[in-house]
Order: C-alpha cells, then sequence, then structure tokens
C-alpha cells in the first residue's frame, strides 16, 4: 500500500502564482492543454502594465488630454458624475435606465423563445412552421433592424426593448431547442416505463435535460443584448449608460466616454460571472449525465 | 399465467436510402411467469431491437408480442428496462431516481419513501439515498436504476446488456445480485449480454441469436441460475459442466462467424 501523504500547497501556489500539483512534475507541457493553466502573475502584470502606461502617457504628454485624458482626470470625472451627475442624472440613474431595458429585452426574449424552441425540438408540425422564421432571423444582427424598428414604433422605449427582445429570441429559441434534442432516448424511454405521462416526460425529463444548453443559451443571449444595448441607445433617450456616452461625444468629454466604456465592460463580465454562479448552483450536473 | 409470448415477430428498417435491414424474422418464443432467459449474440443480431418491441417501444413490422394475453403496444408498468448506462436521472438525487415511479403514479409520499429505502437496503445502497447519481461508480449506479425498475414492481423485467460497462469484479458481484433479485421477487427477466459466462451463469434459459437476418439460433435450458445462489459461483462457473456449456456455446458462436466470414470472402 502507497501512504497518503497530505501536501499543502505553497501560499504562492494558492494565490494561483506558481503550478501545483500534478502538473509541476509533468515534463511534457508543450501541448498538454491541462497542462496550460495561466498564470495570474501575468495576470497581475498585464494589468498592471496597462495602467502604467495609461498613467504614464498623461503624465509625459505623449498623447493629447483631450483624446486620452489620463486616469486621475477620469476618476474625478467619474466621482463628479456618480454623485452631481451628468447632465443631471446620476451614473446610478443611467446605469439603472440600461439595465431595466436589458431584463425586459432579455426577459420577455426567454419567456417567448423557451417555448418555441421546446415546441420546436417536440413537434414536427410545428418545427416545420418555425425553422424558416428562426433559421432566415438567427443571422441577422439586430441592429439591422433599427431603421424598420424606427418607422414602426418611432424612437420610444418600445423600440429599444423590441431590438434587445429580438437579439434574445432567437439564441433562446435554438439553445432550447438544442437542449430538447440532446436528451437521451432511454431516459425518456425509461420514464415511459416507469409510469410517467407525455407532460410528466415533459416536465421531469426534457425541461431538466435541457435545462444546462437553455442556461449556455441565456449566458450569450445577455451578452448579445448588452452589446446590442449602446446602439439601442441611440434612438434618443435621456438616460441610459449607451446614451451617456453618445452625448458626451458631442460635447468632447472624453473622460466620460472612457469611464462608459469601461463600465460597459466591467457590468458585462459581472453579469457573465453571475450567470455563471447560477447556473453552478442551480445546476450542478451539468455535464455529468 | 403472466407468459411472455412472442409469435412470429419481424422486425424490419426502412433506411433514409430506401434500403432495407432485416433485424428480426420469425422471432417466437413463449416465457413463463418467474423464468429468467438470457439472450446472447453478436453485435447487430437484433438483441436491442427485441428489447424495444417486448418494452413496447417499437411496434414490430410483422408478429404479435403479448404479456398475459394482452398485447403490447406501448409502454407500461407492467414491463420494467434496465438500459446498460447513462439512463439514470443526474438532475435527481439516489432516492429520486428510485421514487421516480411511484411519484409518477401520484402515490402518497409517505409510502413511496418506504418503499425507496427497502429497494436501496435490497440493491446494497443504504445510506446513499441522499447523493447524486452522478458520484456513484458504475457499478452502484447500476444498482440505482435496478432499484427504480423494481419500484414500480413490473411483472417483467428487461435489461439490455446492464452490466456490460462494468469492470469484472463489479460485473460478478452485480451477477450475483441479480440472481438473488430474481430468485427473491419471482419476477420474469430477460437480460442481453456479450458474455458467454454471463448469459450461462444468470440464464435458466438461454437464446443464442444470429445476425442477417436476426434470429433465435439455438434455445438452452440451463440449471446453473437455479443453483447459483446455492453455491460458490467461482466453483459453478469453472465446473466440468458449466465448461463443457461454455465450449459448445462458443464453437457455435464460431461456426456462425466464419459461416458470415465465408460468405463475404474475409479473412480473420
Ligand atoms: N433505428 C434503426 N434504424 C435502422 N437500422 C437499425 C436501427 N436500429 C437498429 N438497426 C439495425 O438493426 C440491426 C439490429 O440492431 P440491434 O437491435 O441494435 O442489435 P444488437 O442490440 O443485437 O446489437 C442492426 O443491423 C442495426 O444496424
Ligand atoms: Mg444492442
Amino acid at each position: 500500500m502507497s501512504e497518503k501523504t497530505e501536501i499543502k500547497p505553497t501560499l504562492a501556489a494558492r494565490l494561483g502564482l506558481a503550478q501545483f500539483g500534478t502538473t509541476e512534475r509533468k515534463t511534457v507541457t508543450f501541448g498538454d492543454a491541462s497542462a496550460v493553466v495561466g498564470s495570474r502573475f501575468w495576470s497581475i502584470m498585464s494589468v498592471l502594465i496597462l495602467a502604467i502606461l495609461w498613467w504614464a502617457s498623461a503624465a509625459f504628454e505623449w498623447t493629447d488630454p483631450r483624446f486620452l485624458p489620463g486616469p486621475a482626470s477620469t476618476w474625478e470625472r467619474f466621482v463628479l458624475i456618480a454623485t452631481e451627475g451628468y447632465r443631471r442624472v446620476t451614473l446610478m440613474e443611467h446605469l439603472t435606465a440600461s439595465m431595466s431595458r436589458i431584463l425586459w429585452g432579455f426577459g420577455i426574449g426567454c419567456v417567448v423563445g423557451i417555448p418555441l424552441g421546446f415546441a420546436m425540438g417536440l413537434s414536427n408540425f410545428l418545427r416545420g412552421i418555425f425553422d424558416p422564421i428562426v433559421e432566415f432571423f438567427r443571422p441577422i444582427p439586430p441592429l439591422a433592424f433599427i431603421p424598420l424598428v424606427i418607422l414602426w414604433f418611432g424612437i420610444g422605449e418600445e423600440s429599444k426593448v423590441l431590438l434587445l427582445f429580438l437579439a434574445a429570441l432567437w439564441i433562446m429559441a435554438i439553445a432550447a431547442r438544442s437542449g430538447v434534442l440532446s436528451v437521451k432516448l432511454s431516459k425518456v424511454h425509461a420514464a415511459y416505463s416507469l409510469g410517467a405521462s407525455k407532460f410528466q416526460v415533459l416536465r421531469h425529463v426534457i425541461l431538466p435535460n435541457a435545462l444546462p444548453e437553455i442556461f449556455i443559451g441565456m449566458r450569450v443571449a445577455l451578452g448579445v443584448c448588452w452589446g446590442t444595448l449602446v446602439a439601442a441607445e441611440l434612438l434618443g433617450a435621456q438616460e441610459g449608460i449607451g446614451q451617456m456616452i453618445w452625448v458626451a461625444q458631442k460635447f468632447f468629454l472624453t473622460e466620460i466616454v472612457i469611464i462608459g466604456i469601461i463600465l460597459i465592460g466591467v457590468i458585462g463580465i459581472a453579469m457573465d460571472f453571475a450567470m455563471r454562479l447560477l447556473e453552478g448552483w442551480l445546476i450542478p450536473w451539468r455535464g455529468k449525465g | 399465467m403472466q407468459n411472455l409470448v412472442a409469435e412470429k415477430i419481424g422486425m424490419i428498417y426502412k433506411l433514409p436510402d430506401g434500403s432495407q435491414v432485416e433485424a428480426l424474422k420469425d422471432v417466437s418464443f413463449t416465457l413463463e411467469e418467474g423464468r429468467i432467459l438470457t439472450l446472447l449474440g453478436p453485435s447487430g443480431c437484433g438483441k436491442t431491437t427485441l428489447l424495444n418491441i417486448l418494452a413496447g417501444f417499437l411496434a414490430p413490422t410483422s408478429g404479435v408480442v403479448s404479456l398475459s394475453d394482452r398485447k403490447i403496444d406501448g409502454p407500461g408498468q407492467d414491463r420494467g428496462m434496465v438500459f446498460q448506462q447513462g439512463a439514470l436521472f443526474e438532475w435527481l438525487s439516489v432516492e429520486e431516481n428510485v421514487g421516480f415511479g411511484p411519484r409518477m403514479n401520484g402515490r402518497p409520499a409517505a409510502e413511496t419513501k418506504k418503499v425507496v429505502d427497502d429497494l436501496l437496503d435490497i440493491v446494497g445502497l443504504g445510506g446513499f439515498g441522499s447523493k447524486a447519481v452522478y458520484e456513484l461508480s458504475g457499478g452502484m449506479q447500476q444498482r440505482v436504476a435496478l432499484a427504480r425498475c423494481l419500484a414500480n414492481d413490473p411483472d417483467v423485467i428487461l435489461m439490455d446488456e446492464p452490466l456490460g460497462a462494468l469492470d469484472a469484479l463489479t460485473r460478478e458481484k452485480m451477477q450475483g445480485l441479480i440472481l438473488k433479485l430474481w430468485k427473491e421477487t419471482g419476477k420474469t427477466i430477460i437480460l442481453v449480454t456479450h458474455s458467454v459466462e454471463e448469459a450461462l451463469f444468470l440464464g435458466d434459459r438461454l437464446f443464442v441469436m444470429a445476425p442477417r437476418p436476426g434470429r433465435i439460433e439455438r434455445e438452452y435450458e440451463l440449471p446453473f441460475a437455479a443453483q447459483g445462489l446455492e453455491v460458490n459461483p467461482r466453483e459453478l462457473k469453472t465446473s466440468k459442466e458449466f465448461i463443457e456449456k461454455r465450449e459448445e456455446i462458443l464453437s457455435l458462436i464460431w461456426e456462425m462467424e466464419e459461416e458470415i466470414m465465408g460468405s463475404r470472402g474475409e479473412v480473420l
């Protein structure tokens, strides 16, 4: 019998700064995907170097501060619009307006798209009806609908939500359809043999089986919606993070544009991270079938 | 009597390119209540097709199957199914999997819990009820599949290579469990396997099947399953009688193989 001794990872390994475990004794690492785990050390370095470059370019006036303001003046402006606001609308209000559009568009996209995908996965008739529609609209970037949406619905709130809805709808329908189609026949057979009705098979086998793919669809759709939002807010609005940077650009307030871009990036990452947490919590069986 | 009867079953699959595969031809048998039948044969001889027809998932292109004189025309709770692997519901815990049938039938929760606990004890998984199925080993997962099937108290249990994915030692243990369940419950069982030894050990009847078209090539009545629990299984499997039967069946399979290879002009 081999003895099992407990080895504690070093502090560096625990911080992700050094290799630990099976990887450190490997002699072949180039080409071994499991050995390429990245190094947090280099991640920290890369962010640091970018920040220093930004700071230096302003401090030594390598660039014109009107086009690329430095971190200090950007931070000042950030504090200003966070507290007093820009054009009497605070940053928080801009963000809330954008988030609520996202939640409405994405939410309705899920509520319509998921049942649509289920219908397409379960019925020949409905698959036949909806396949051409979904396949046609899926590759069209949502922004291509902007002119039509303006013509039909004007530039109000509905138009923006409609665009985001269109961005989410096809993605959700296709994700739900492929979730339904991925069910193993033996599971469906087992359920029927155990006395389940059609509805029970749908509710207790097909739905939970499709959840992982629906979740992946939701993550993608949320990302696409977020990307569409800035452009959707071009359709005139008082509030919204996209609107804020468009207006700021007209008045040459580069700091606000930069703040907006950084916030859009950070919130995008945060939403994806939140979805992943939710995924791990709601569907721990993902990939374990 | 709950006899399982197949009368001249034929199954022809039509392929999209217009060709046809005759997966079963003229398969007839009567399996009396409480027997355990093993089906042995090379891949593609229609074992899965036959099981699917008996389970009611497929309608044969000709012939009739019936259980206690009622025609089988769809899945039903009188026939339970155990698949090779991956048919457990990974989103449910072990006990939720086992209790699936009773729950779908609207049985009271307390009654279901008792049935589930008893079954988990019987298959040797007492105390594992709240585990996730993907945390269990392959052998334990098949125990869950057996228990899930038994929870509905079917008359007939159909098993399609239930032990096919298990390692040798786990496999022997599971064979013992299946024999024990068969003896204690008196259920009618049909079990598909690739292993000659397993087919001999578990079957009190054995069909050797042949492909193209899928059919029953030869039938055996066997004494081993009945003795299997009283004597040491290793002793039984190495007894003179057992080995003779094993060699007889192996040479039959070799003959069949040579016929197929010969007719296609192939060499090993
Ligand atoms: N759904 C299907 N469509 C077409 N051919 C099939 C289908 N299922 C099985 N077959 C064919 O029928 C024959 C018997 O298959 P199967 O019942 O799976 O055999 P076994 O389980 O003994 O390996 C094989 O030749 C197989 O290719
Ligand atoms: Mg098979």
